[in-house]
């Protein structure tokens, strides 16, 4: 039950407005640290309020970068983080989507077999099968190249396991009313499973966008050459530096560059995501 | 417009279940036949056979000159309406019934005049841009009738279409349907397991119990000469009461408590000592109060539903449940000793063996 009482109201948004005040405010911070210049921040004297420099960083950051340790524009590295992510989750949604539709609308022999083998691959993440996968990506020719940073990760079975769950609660009549329409297996597919999925490969993208996006051992394997850098390394790269100063007016911008397509992709498919799941009914 | 004629019809499962157990009947041109009976009868395989949706063990299935045993669903011109309607959830109403046309190629105009055209006849003309979220009960149900019509099929095939209904648009959509076959006149098969509705529908009524067929023919004709125990007691409701007696030397019924039942000896081979149970119509049943005529069979009262237009008398005859359906004009019954009357020739007479029906003339097919 919630009651309306003055006080019953007051300490739950104190605790809330501090629980928001302790996760923001190191975002506070990166913001406020970007628009300044690399000296103020060094000496140690941290300012609270945002500084006159901030263009100027940004566009500097994102056309040249740091010169020193990362020797590329963030820029450069951002369009190959998106290329990464999407490749991942638009690899990922294609592929599990087609295997799960094998599975649970169709039947052949070793269909479980196939179900469990791709289950199986739920306990083997890239971590556990680095080397052969590296091995594999160099035999293949795939070091420093999008191929490389994407293929490998998407075959995957969670996305599977979701759509199978998905399609298992699609109705039976609805395949049947379909084929008495004279659909056949692909224009099932396109016409009726795919509009009904919609909602589920909107939360997919979400989670698989971020999920790339953030991908750190394996890109760090597989790219060597400067402009083949995510962004994720990039900040890593650009606060580690030897004998210099740390350049943290550029680290920070570039932290703050490196979180806003995941906060976008969260904010645009929300929408869709609520939307569907308003609308969706089976 | 084609007849449909099933011929020995048998579905096995993989695991050796048999559901259908060899079953024929021919559905005239035009005609409307219910396949009725219990759960896991049988009834749904056998439309699910018709329609493509399973495969035929052994039999022939033939639609029109065709036999269809091989062919997939959408080369047998037929359309299915489903229990749970299965209308796609993400198409407007005009393009959930235009669906099966874009996918044989129609021409967009005749699709148009088609789908327009059924919109008319099920008054779903303000409602074609409507998901099928936006529908109640009653209209989704329509637009699967629409999706069925707009094709112009052979056939159609309903498979307990009203049963997601509540009780008061059962009984409109039975009567629609009803108006509707007539009017298109397109060969029907319908499946329920509500015996009012096979009742209303039929032109031609199979029972189907344990995966054979119990009896063919008419409603009415099902209903005054039921084949056996199974079919007497499912047709009708109140349903039929049945009690055990023998036939004795006078060719009436002696009842296991002494009582005697008369029947019209006319009515079928009942020889001496024959075990048989007898089936009462509860409308056909009188009440008498008190047990002025010992022999006559006595009625212990347990229970009085009273209806409006009449009432039904819930009680005991020896130990066998047995009720009793009165006229509103009837005279209630007052006290607890009451005996009951019936007509000799409305007496229904069945082996107790076997359950088949001595006085019915109709066949068992």
């Amino acid at each position: 039950m919630v009651e309306h009482r003055r006080f019953g109201n007051f300490l739950p948004h104190l605790v809330l407005l501090i629980g928001v005040a302790i996760v923001a405010f190191p975002v506070y911070m990166a913001v406020i640290a970007s628009t300044h210049d690399n000296a103020v921040i060094a000496n140690g004297q941290m300012p609270l309020t945002p500084g006159t420099l901030g263009f100027e960083n940004y566009w500097h950051t994102l056309t040249a970068g740091t010169g020193r340790t990362t020797r590329a524009p963030v820029g450069g590295m951002m369009l190959n983080s998106f290329v990464m992510a999407v490749g991942i989750a638009l690899g990922k949604i294609a592929i599990s989507i087609i295997s799960a539709y094998a599975i649970v609308f169709f039947s052949f022999p070793f269909r479980m077999t196939a179900f469990w083998i791709i289950f199986v691959t739920l306990m083997l993440p890239v971590e556990v099968r680095i080397y052969p996968t590296y091995k594999i990506a160099s035999d293949l020719h795939l070091l420093d190249s999008y191929a490389g940073l994407t293929l490998p990760l998407i075959a995957s079975a969670t996305a599977t396991l979701l759509f199978r769950q998905f399609f298992m609660t699609v109705p039976k009549e609805l395949v049947e009313a379909s084929k008495i329409d004279g659909a056949g297996p692909l224009r099932f597919f396109k016409d009726t499973l795919l509009p009904l999925s919609l909602t589920n490969i909107a939360a997919l993208f979400v989670i698989l966008f971020i999920y790339g996006w953030n991908q750190y051992l394996w890109p760090l394997l597989i790219t060597t050459r400067d402009d083949m850098q995510t962004i994720v390394i990039g900040i890593k790269k650009i606060i580690d530096v030897h004998d210099a100063l740390t350049e943290w007016n550029v680290a920070m911008a570039t932290a703050v560059l490196a979180m806003l397509p995941p906060v976008l992709v969260v904010i645009t498919m929300q929408r869709l995501f609520v939307k569907g799941l308003i609308e969706t009914e089976k | 417009m084609a007849s449909v004629v099933l011929n020995e019809v048998r579905k096995t499962y993989a695991g050796g279940f048999e559901a259908v157990k060899g079953v024929s009947f021919t559905v005239s041109d035009g005609g409307l036949c219910v396949l009725v009976g219990p759960s896991g009868c049988g009834k749904s395989t056998l439309l699910r056979m018709v329609a493509g949706l399973e495969t035929v063990s052994s039999g022939d299935i033939r639609i029109g000159e065709r036999r269809v045993n091989d062919l997939e669903p959408m080369a047998r011109d037929i359309a299915m309406v489903f229990q749970n309607y299965a209308l796609y959830p993400h198409m407007s109403v005009f393009d959930n019934m235009a669906y099966g046309l874009r996918n044989r190629g129609t021409p967009k105009p005749e699709i148009e005049k088609r789908v327009k055209e059924a919109a008319r006849i099920l008054e779903l003309d303000a409602l074609l841009e409507r998901k099928p979220r936006q529908l109640s009960g009653g209209q989704r149900q329509r637009v699967a009738m629409g999706r069925a019509i707009v094709r112009k099929p052979a056939a159609f095939l309903f498979d307990e279409p009203l049963s997601n209904l509540d009780a008061k648009l059962r009984v409109q959509m039975r009567i629609e349907i009803r108006k509707l076959q007539r009017e298109l006149k397109t060969t029907s098969i319908y499946v329920t397991h509500d015996q009012l509705e096979a009742m209303t529908l039929a032109d031609r009524l199979v029972v189907m119990n344990g995966g054979h067929m119990e009896q063919v023919g008419t409603a009415l004709d099902v209903f005054q000469n039921p084949a056996s125990v199974f079919v007497a007691g499912f047709i009708g409701s109140p349903p039929m009461n049945f009690l055990a007696g023998e036939v004795d030397t006078q060719g009436r019924l002696r009842l296991p408590d002494g009582a005697f039942l008369a029947f019209d000896p006319k009515r079928g081979e009942a020889q001496v000592g024959r075990k048989v149970l007898a089936g009462l119509r509860p409308e056909n049943v009188a009440l008498r109060n008190g047990v002025e005529d010992g022999a006559a069979p006595r009625f212990r009262l347990e229970l009085v539903e009273e209806l409006g237009m009449g009432r039904l008398v819930h009680g005991k005859v020896g130990e066998r449940p047995f009720t009793v359906a009165q006229g509103a004009s009837d005279p209630p019954p007052s006290g607890y000793s009451l005996s009951i009357g019936i007509e000799p020739a409305l007496v229904h007479l069945f082996d107790a063996a076997s359950g088949l029906s001595l006085t019915s003339a109709a066949p068992r097919r």
